[in-house]
């Protein structure tokens, strides 16, 4: 087994109650570890080697598969998803720091808050109008389908931190994540708030900031395309215009 | 440590520890009926393990093949080995067919049949017309339907504008003299504060266990901590010896691969190229209850026929279906072998062994999701105030093993009761209780309990040393003397916790500090299944042992209470009536 050698972003804003520095003198730095690792070793397995040797690391990561969405780091300058991300192959060391663009808590912890609010400013749920069927709403397979690459989004934030649009305006601009779900949304057939859903999106800001930048694209651990589902509500928009 | 009076108090008509299926489908019944409801959870709502499900929810729609509640109870009994108890179990599947519908308009994307219906497979177990012909009845959205529900069940929470404590630790419940629950002591992560939450009922909704074994299709966050927080109030531990090994965990690795590729037409091969199951499950197959599987492989290894260079895993045929069907059919597992193994199930077969999954044991619960424990009057009186769903309660609808698309489907109809019955329970108990300050001392100690400082073992290689010990002591197949001994090393290990010391005492988002607390919740759920799995000296269901080869309905067609003071074991009896139809009686269990 070889060893790998890891540099990790460090912040810890009250390192101990001994020790413990003034709110001001606590600065971000970079640690390097160095932790043994096995054929096809994902970043995940990695940064818990770190933590068993120094207890005070923290990150969050959960499932260890891909699909519960803790675990969105930047990897050598780029987002990824720790647990899904082979670091074998990578030049040494390897350079792991917080999503960028949030506040950071505490080491490659960041707070998600504004991520949250820009998806639930989406009004991310269904809206059916006409009264429920007693068994299920039909929906034909090519209805279906067009809710594939969509409806998979883990809400990891890989998208928006990487996102320049989303950097300059998180409280304006719904980013990449939450856009996203506003179109699977608008593309769901048994969805009956078209009108409200594109009423709402209007003005410079909330869906225009997207400059098809497609960083989004480039980053997203499932494989999702935003860019594709802005440019789809873009064309909706001007279709109901006419 | 704050003293208790200075801690700040929240209060809430309900209080629900979980941000799973359970708890989440309990939360839209109260928010949507403007109750005040408070869910804590440890990590973000969809963060919940419940999003790792894949294959999918039954019900009895019919939308494929014929099909009818009834049969479905008839396989959920008979595969719970007659342990399963027959009210709840009825209850479960005549309201899986509403449950399903609720879900689908609440927007559930559903994978569909060419008419529009939503398309169900074939899963184990499952059977037309009681014990005959295959069934298909699991509800699928692709192989991501946990995925699915969760995000869709937490979506409506935020229309219904359901109070989230993201990212809060619940520390221990908190009850009054007369054993009435107050609420809960829960620890903000980020800030590292502790918050007592005062709620007129509490719902745990806390999720398995699997992290008490070192291989496992679990997530890191499930540490049994509903199940812990209720032994440490007196409450027992119900059937805990009954806990589920998957067929089909990636080997050497734990990621599960959905019963779902085997229900798409999948099936396993021992070294050989043998399709074993035929000398197992000559009816069934590969569709045969899980226990029944994970046994036929690991009987097929033991045996010197598993595959690979050690001769320790089988595999898993889904390449003949053609990569269509793979692909579409099963996108997620597809991702999964491609990431962790480097393969494209659709060209080449998956590597898999039984690994430890689910529990079928819990918190004791009626079928109105109202915690029941032994009191003054016998096992069954219910504790006021205290509800439990989901994987960390025991209703008992899976018995002693539980099948494919009934855990999904346990989470939302019993989220969904416990949701009615806290409407009803805060209709009749309008105010708060009295909360005093010696209420809070046991949990305020359990949290103090790790400030203290000093040379100790780490909690890391504590918790290394459990998982460990339960996968040898407590595993597929189990006997009296490596059981015997692996109590005894528990009770050794569950000493040596005291003397574990934190280095990490630093206030904010301190994961450590979570890690150790969720140690102490593992030992004493993993105490639980061992003592449980000691005592029951026959074989049933998931609970298979060597020097008892044989179910024993004599003496023990019962279920076991495990409680925390002195280890104590406890039974009571299987409620083999159902409510309007006619008991299944127990039978010998083929597949």
């Amino acid at each position: 087994m070889t060893a790998i050698r890891l540099s990790v972003y460090r912040y810890q804003p009250d390192r101990d109650a001994e020790s413990r520095p003034a709110a001001s003198d606590a600065k971000p730095f970079m640690q390097t570890f160095e932790v043994e690792a096995p054929p096809g070793m994902m970043l995940r397995e990695a940064l818990l080697a770190i933590k068993a040797q120094d207890e005070t690391f923290a990150f969050r990561h959960s499932c260890g598969e891909g699909v519960c969405g803790s675990d969105g780091v930047n990897l050598n300058g780029t987002n990824c998803l720790a647990c899904i991300t082979p670091i074998a192959e990578l030049n040494q060391p390897i350079q792991v720091r917080p999503l960028p663009g949030r506040p950071v808590i505490r080491d490659l912890v960041v707070d998600m808050t504004q991520f949250y609010e820009q998806y639930r400013a989406v009004e991310p749920y269904l809206i059916r109008k006409d009264p429920l069927p007693e068994q299920e709403i039909r929906q034909s397979p090519e209805d279906r389908d067009k809710l594939d690459g969509l409806y998979e989004c883990i809400l990891c934030g890989c998208c928006s931190t990487a996102c320049p649009s989303f950097w300059w305006n998180p409280d304006k601009f719904h980013g990449p994540a939450a856009l996203l779900q506003s179109w699977r949304f608008l593309a769901d057939s048994r969805d009956q708030a078209t009108e409200e859903r594109l009423d709402a999106l209007e003005g410079p800001y909330k869906l225009f900031r997207c400059h098809s930048i497609m960083n989004c694209v480039e980053v997203c651990p499932k494989g999702l395309n935003p860019t594709r589902a802005i440019g789809k509500i873009k064309e909706l928009m001007l279709e109901q215009s006419v | 440590m704050a003293a208790a009076r200075s801690l700040p108090h929240r209060h809430f008509d309900a209080l629900i520890i979980g941000a799973g299926g359970a708890g989440l489908n309990a939360a839209l019944r109260l928010a949507a009926a403007d109750l005040r409801v408070a869910v804590v959870s440890k990590v973000f709502p969809t963060r919940s393990h419940t999003v790792a499900a894949q294959g999918g929810v039954n019900a009895a729609l019919a939308n494929a093949l014929p099909d009818n509640w009834h049969w479905h109870m008839f396989d959920t009994v008979k595969g719970s080995d007659y342990l399963g108890d027959q009210d709840a179990i009825e209850t479960m599947c005549r309201e899986a067919i509403p449950t399903v519908y609720e879900l689908e308009h609440a927007g559930v994307p559903f994978s569909r049949l060419d008419n529009g219906r939503i398309y169900q497979r074939a899963f184990g177990g499952q059977s037309q017309n009681f014990g005959g012909e295959q069934a298909a009845r699991t509800c699928a959205a692709a192989d991501r339907t946990g995925h699915a529900i969760l995000h869709t069940l937490y979506q409506q929470n935020l229309r219904a504008k359901t109070h989230f404590f993201d990212e809060h630790f619940a520390v221990d419940l908190i009850r009054d003299e007369e054993g009435v629950t107050l609420g809960a002591l829960v620890l903000d992560i980020e800030s590292g504060e502790p918050l007592i939450i005062e709620s007129k009922t509490t719902l745990l909704a806390t999720g398995g266990h699997g992290q008490v074994y070192r291989t496992s299709t679990n997530a890191f966050i499930n540490t049994g901590d509903g199940m812990a927080m209720a032994l440490r109030v007196g409450v027992p531990l119900q059937d805990m010896e009954f806990y589920q090994f998957h067929p089909t965990g990636v080997a050497g690795k734990g990621m599960l691969i959905t019963e779902a590729a085997r229900g798409e037409g999948g099936y396993l091969i021992n070294s050989e190229g043998e399709r074993f199951m035929e000398r197992y499950a000559p009816n069934a197959l590969d569709l045969a209850s899980r226990d029944v599987v994970s046994r036929s492989i690991v009987t097929e290894i033991r045996e010197g026929r598993g595959c690979g260079p050690n001769q320790d895993y089988v595999l898993l045929k889904v390449d003949h279906l053609g990569a269509d069907v793979v692909h579409q059919r099963l996108p997620g597992i597809t991702d999964i072998c491609r990431v962790f193994l480097g393969i494209d199930p659709a060209k080449a077969p998956i590597p898999v062994f039984p690994t430890a999954h689910y529990a079928m044991g819990g918190i004791p619960t009626d079928r109105h999701a109202r915690v029941v424990a032994p009191a003054r009057h016998g096992p069954e009186e219910v504790v006021p105030g205290l509800y439990a769903a989901g994987e960390c309660a025991c209703v008992s609808v899976h018995g002693a093993n539980r099948l494919g698309g009934n855990s999904l489907l346990d989470i939302l109809v019993f989220g969904r009761a416990a949701g009615t019955d806290i409407l009803s329970y805060v209709a009749e108990n309008p105010n708060h209780r009295p909360m005093r300050d010696a209420h809070l001392e046991p949990a305020i100690a359990r949290l103090a309990r790790w400030e203290r400082q000093g040379e100790g073992e780490r909690v890391a290689d504590v918790k290394a040393e459990l998982r460990r010990l339960m996968e040898d002591h407590c595993g597929v197949f189990r006997d009296q003397a490596t059981m015997a001994e692996g109590v005894e090393k528990l009770k050794a290990l569950r000493e040596r916790v005291e003397g574990v010391r934190l280095r990490d005492h630093s206030q904010t988002f301190n994961t450590a500090r979570i890690e150790a607390l969720e140690l102490d919740n593992l030992v004493d759920v993993g105490m639980a299944t061992l003592m449980s799995a000691l005592h029951r000296d026959e074989s049933r269901g998931a609970h298979s042992r060597v020097d008892y080869p044989q179910r024993d309905d004599e003496r023990w067609m019962k279920h076991s209470l495990y409680q925390r003071e002195d280890d104590r074991m406890d039974y009571k009896p299987v409620r083999t009536k159902p409510l309007t139809v006619d008991s299944f009686p127990p039978k010998p269990r083929v597949y």
